[in-house]
């Protein structure tokens, strides 16, 4: 352990939450909420490994690859649909995908 | 002591380039950025003792799925941001306040307690990590191995253009 655990859970937590802000402030376009979700998944990445160092046990790094393998599932299906989306309406805007508000 | 200055110059290569994507209107420069962010991201994990999560950020995440970004940006021909989807003042400023007070409030927490360097456990090989995963969470291999078959399916379903006359 080169580090505190506390200084990677800071890290972690403003990776974390500057991907939340940019999810935040993205939300009219789709591609750039995908990458900010992405920065996310990063950071709680960050906190499995780091845990994984601090108690010298693999499970964190297992959990990481575990989330690695579920992000590229998510992507995939997730551009996926924005290629359909675009398809449709010529447009990555999210507010031109309410059809379906009651 | 070298190995403390490289990860606190990571941290900050990593924190700088995220906030450079985040805040990039153009969303090619911003996947750039980003990968930017994530091979500081992988050094950060070979330092921390995970030299196979550092190989599979740098082979998955950079290589595969910030290709697969560009890709569909290329395809759908969006990097054009003057066509105006990217946040005003507006959008950052809600963003912003809601961000800095959960940073503000979890970097509060944590230096709240004292923070030591814990001692040193004994490194983790590589053969180690493999026996634990396939011998205690073999279910989760399988489990994991259906869901990304089960999304091979659905991109390709979402994918198929439709027959007879375009989309409807």
């Amino acid at each position: 352990m080169i580090v505190p655990l506390e200084h990677i859970l800071i890290l972690a937590g403003l990776l974390f939450f500057i991907g939340m802000g940019g999810l935040l402030a993205w939300r009219a376009n789709l591609i750039m909420m995908l990458v900010c979700i992405e920065v996310m998944l990063n950071a709680v990445m960050l906190v499995f490994v780091g845990g994984s160092a601090r108690w010298g046990n693999a499970d964190g790094q297992l959990f990481a690859i575990f989330i690695m393998a579920l992000t590229s599932a998510e992507v995939s299906l997730a551009l996926a649909m924005v290629v359909y989306l675009h398809r449709r309406k010529r447009t990555v805007d999210t507010d031109a995908f309410s059809e379906m508000k009651g | 002591m070298i190995e403390q200055t490289i990860f606190y110059l990571l941290a900050a290569t990593a924190v700088i380039a995220t906030i450079l994507a985040i805040t990039e209107k153009h969303p090619v420069h911003a996947i750039l950025y980003l990968v930017t962010s994530l091979f500081s991201m992988a050094v950060i994990f070979y330092l921390l003792m995970a030299p196979l999560v550092a190989a599979f950020e740098v082979i998955l995440y950079a290589g595969a799925i910030m290709v697969l970004f560009l890709f569909v940006i290329m395809m759908l021909d969006l990097g054009h941001p003057e066509k105006g989807l990217s946040p005003g003042w507006r959008e950052w400023l809600p963003a912003l306040l809601l961000s800095s007070v959960s940073i503000g409030s979890l970097i509060v927490a944590v230096i709240s307690r004292h923070a030591t360097v814990a001692a040193y456990p004994s490194a983790l090989p590589i053969r180690a990590v493999a026996m634990r995963l396939f011998q205690e969470h073999g279910l989760a291999v399988e489990l994991v191995s259906l869901q990304l078959l089960f999304a091979l399916v659905g991109a390709l379903y979402l994918g198929k253009q439709s027959k007879g006359g375009g989309a409807k």
